[in-house]
């Protein structure tokens, strides 16, 4: 019942957050320099007077701004998110079009770095001191230290050029048609280098607060009770620390999952993943702002929602959150 | 296996601190036996070495720390020569331990059923049924109610007395020949230390078992010890049966302990205080209200209800209670950290409840505190001098004058005046607290709020303090609200003393008046929880 309340006060919550956001982005989008009919005109070559006058009166752009918001706000409210001005299509038919896309990247990256992350941390913790724990702590600061582009880039010289594994960009092959489990694998081939890319930084990021974490809770006076159980220190491990020393990791977590759409777009263009955040990369340029604001929001529906389950999921893993919640 | 060897033989247990410390070894050629069905008390201030002995015996020490020499033998066989593994087979079935602090011994995310369960499983215990069986017998055997909604509790849900007994019944799950109690007392208040102290004893008879006990608190060794070991500084200096030890100590060491527990002072000592009053409290009342969202009603809590009572110059009054009384939401509402609900602080007449931060701020000197923690209370990383001076500073005093007061300050409380250039980790527990009552003094406060100042020292240290305490009030004619846990603490400073439950002062009057004609049901539980009631440290070292 009480998890029912909460659920209920932080969804009302919730949405008067995606609301202050759209409004938000609303407003900055417009402090933004630049005129989307002034680069519509200019692809199409023309650039009378007339014209232009003529786009702006087309998309709206000509009413005064607190009429643009609030015909805005009603529209989103009601499902609709506008028109691309240069596609020409709905942009919820452009997101939904691009979304998979993302999701399964940094789906995948986020499982890479938190299964391997947290790996390597339980194993750096419980052989502190020795070699690995110097190898993984070392590899871990170099890949928190490198900036992602860096990494993207060399990856593709590396591993695409060199030793020509992994195909560099692009989803799938293109001209193959591959159906059914062919192309599940094509994909999963074109995956593997962006995925790696988009989730080095949180893995080591996992390692390090893992281990650290780790090594605070095994000098925790219940790990001693634990032993003067008689319980086996691999069993101490699984059973007593890690359930303990892992709530960090899950806050963390729960700020990468917030990323799942937002955060891939340098990754994406590096490799010309067909996902949103290339669509947003694109739509910056062009000045398509009902794009651009729809995926805002959409980033901002995820993060809120990402943090309600998250909220939630603590009240599971934590049992002492409930009192004090 | 000889079977007429006893249960547990210390030897010639050597442990060697790392280099660079203050001495050679943390235990120093340590020798003690403990013969089936006996409790021996292992006595010591900190630092004495007395728990390292017991985690050495269950080999929980940490890998700096390696017995270099002696033998630790159980039923003759050598504890120190076994592998880890081989060690964990006998923990928790031959030998159990119980801690200090239960608070932090339950893994918080577990099921207090599971924990106990856990001990059955890792021995290869019965199967699920039947563990759980044991386990709701176990929960009903300690103590503990309502076994069958406790098994599935989370540690947070119980209080520190019921987590010891948790503990407890988590150590008795496979029945062990041994117990090593390391301390498990001390961090509980009275009254529930009396129980846990009763159901040790109680289970200790009906299994048999040897019990090793380490406490600091003489007063819990005269309750408990059949026999008693002394340590000082990594050695056994004295050990023999209980009445021996206790009454007729020979050791110096063992004596000045003895004669430092707190006790009551002669009734005649002092005439009662007679100087103007200089704090009165009128139907003072605080109320928390935790928790409470949008949905929830808040609870509300009572921390304090209606209480009055007066302080005059020159008089110690003590405020006495177990944890949740109220007593240190007092203390810090009378120094304004705290803002009442309703009532009076009249302080020398005026009252001070209503003052804004701005109007109290000038009458602040006159009213300071000494702090329970020597070690959280006084800023690592500023010189002694600093800290003594910052106070006068703020108020006025040049820089020049600041330090001369500091250093009147420092011999004042018994400190060499070069500590003015040092930092406060340079100085030991008792040390700090001296300090800590120096800072306090350095504004010429009239009334000291004195928190738990001596909960945190040994009990040597502490017989110091409270001089120190007695000496400075006669000096300097100060009025101190003294604030502890401990009757025994209460009765040697206080000239008054006031009772504590729930928010409420339920009895007030002299020490005398208290412990011997308590007139609240709850004071007499209080003055019967006193560990060493029976027991006179006084004749003992007379």
């Amino acid at each position: 019942m009480r998890t029912l309340e909460f659920l209920a006060s932080r969804l009302g919550k919730a949405v008067l957050v995606v609301i202050g956001v759209v409004v938000l982005n609303f407003l900055l989008i417009q402090l933004a320099p630049g005129d989307p009919a002034a680069v519509l005109a200019g692809e199409a070559g023309a650039g009378d007077e007339l014209y232009l006058a003529q786009l702006r009166e087309q998309f709206g752009l000509d009413r005064p701004l607190h009429v643009q918001l609030l015909s805005y706000l009603g529209n989103v409210l009601s499902g609709d998110l506008g028109y691309s001005y240069r596609n020409q299509v709905p942009v919820l038919e452009l997101i939904a079009d691009r979304l998979p896309a993302t999701l399964l990247l940094t789906g995948s990256a986020f499982v890479f770095s938190l299964v391997l992350g947290v790996l390597l941390g339980i194993l750096a913790a419980s052989r502190r001191g020795t070699a690995a724990d110097t190898v993984i702590m070392t590899g871990a600061l170099v890949f928190y230290a490198t900036p992602l582009f860096w990494i993207a880039l060399m990856a593709v010289l590396v591993f695409s050029i060199y030793l020509p594994w992994l195909p560099p960009f692009d989803m799938e092959t293109i001209g193959a048609g591959y159906t059914g489990w062919r192309r599940a694998l094509d994909i999963a081939h074109h995956l593997v280098l962006p995925t790696v890319t988009l989730g080095l930084f949180f893995t080591a990021t996992y390692a390090r607060i893992t281990r650290a974490s780790m090594l605070e809770v095994m000098s925790l006076d219940f790990v001693k009770t634990a032993r003067a159980k008689g319980v086996q220190q691999g069993r101490i491990i699984r059973r007593h620390v890690l359930r303990n020393a892992i709530l960090p990791v899950f806050t963390l977590a729960s700020v990468q999952a917030g990323q799942l759409v937002g955060g891939a777009v340098l990754t994406e263009t590096v490799f010309a993943w067909p996902g949103i955040g290339r669509l947003m990369f694109d739509a910056l340029f062009q000045r398509d702002y009902p794009v651009l604001l729809g995926v805002f929001l959409v980033t901002a529906i995820m993060v809120v929602l990402v943090n309600l389950a998250a909220d939630l999921l603590y009240r599971i893993v934590d049992p002492r959150i409930e009192t004090a919640a | 296996m000889p079977t007429d060897a006893p249960l547990l033989q210390v030897e010639g247990l050597h442990i060697p601190l790392p280099g660079g410390s203050e001495r050679t070894y943390a235990v120093e050629d340590a020798s003690y036996t403990l013969a089936n069905g006996e409790i021996l008390c292992l006595v010591g201030e900190s630092g004495s070495g007395k728990s390292m002995t017991a985690n050495a015996i269950m080999g929980l020490l940490p890998e700096h720390l390696t017995p270099t020499r002696g033998r630790i033998l159980f039923r003759g066989r050598d504890l120190l020569t076994l592998s880890e593994a081989e060690l964990s087979r006998e923990r928790g079935r031959s030998i159990a331990m119980i801690f200090q602090e239960p608070l932090s011994a339950l893994n918080p995310l577990m099921r207090i059923g599971d924990q106990i369960a856990e001990v059955l499983e890792v021995h290869g215990e019965g199967d699920r049924a039947t563990r759980e069986r044991r386990v709701a017998e176990l929960l009903d055997f300690v103590g503990l109610p309502d076994p069958a909604l406790l098994r599935d509790a989370y540690p947070f849900r119980l209080s520190g007395g019921q987590r010891q007994r948790v503990m407890i019944a988590m150590a008795l799950a496979l029945e062990p020949a041994i117990l090593v109690a390391d301390e498990p007392t001390t961090a509980l208040d009275v009254t529930t230390q009396a129980q846990i102290l009763e159901l040790i004893r109680r289970i200790q008879r009906a299994k048999g078992m040897g019990v090793l006990f380490i406490t600091h608190d003489f007063g819990v060794v005269a309750d408990i010890a059949d026999r008693v070991a002394v340590m000082e500084k990594g050695r056994v200096v004295e050990q023999g049966r209980a009445a021996d030890v206790l009454d007729r100590p020979r050791h110096p060491y063992t004596r000045r302990l003895i004669a430092a527990v707190p006790h009551r002072e002669d009734a005649a000592t002092k005439a009662p205080p007679s100087g103007p009053s200089l704090l009165e409290v009128r139907n003072l009342s605080k109320t928390y209200r935790p928790g409470g969202g949008l949905f929830t009603r808040p609870r509300v809590v009572r921390a304090l209800d209606d209480v009055s009572f007066t302080l005059r110059r020159g008089e110690t009054l003590g405020v006495v209670g177990e944890s949740g009384s109220g007593k240190s939401t007092l203390g810090r509402c009378i120094l304004k950290l705290l803002s009442a609900d309703a009532g009076e602080i009249r302080f020398q007449g005026r009252d001070i409840v209503p003052l804004s931060p701005r109007q109290f701020r000038p009458l602040r000197r006159h009213l300071q505190m000494v702090f329970q923690d020597p070690f959280a209370s006084l800023n690592p990383r500023q010189t002694v001098g600093r800290i003594l001076s910052d106070g006068p500073r703020a108020n006025g005093v040049s820089a020049t004058a600041a330090v001369a007061r500091a250093r009147e300050l420092l011999e004042l409380v018994g400190l060499d005046a070069s500590a003015i250039d040092r930092y406060p980790g340079e100085f030991s527990g008792g040390q700090r607290q001296r300090i800590g009552i120096a800072r306090a003094l350095a504004l010429d406060p009239s009334l000291l709020v004195a928190d738990e100042s001596v909960s945190a020292l040994d009990v040597s240290v502490q017989a110091q303090v409270l001089e120190l305490l007695k000496e400075l009030q006669v000096r300097l004619d100060i009025g101190i609200i003294f604030i502890t846990h401990d009757l025994r603490v209460a009765a040697q400073i206080c000239d008054r003393i006031a009772v504590m439950q729930n928010g409420r002062i339920v009895e007030s009057g002299t020490p005398a008046q208290v412990f011997d004609a308590p007139e609240h049901a709850y004071t007499r539980r209080l003055v019967d929880a006193i560990p060493g009631l029976h027991w006179d440290p006084r004749a003992a070292v007379a």
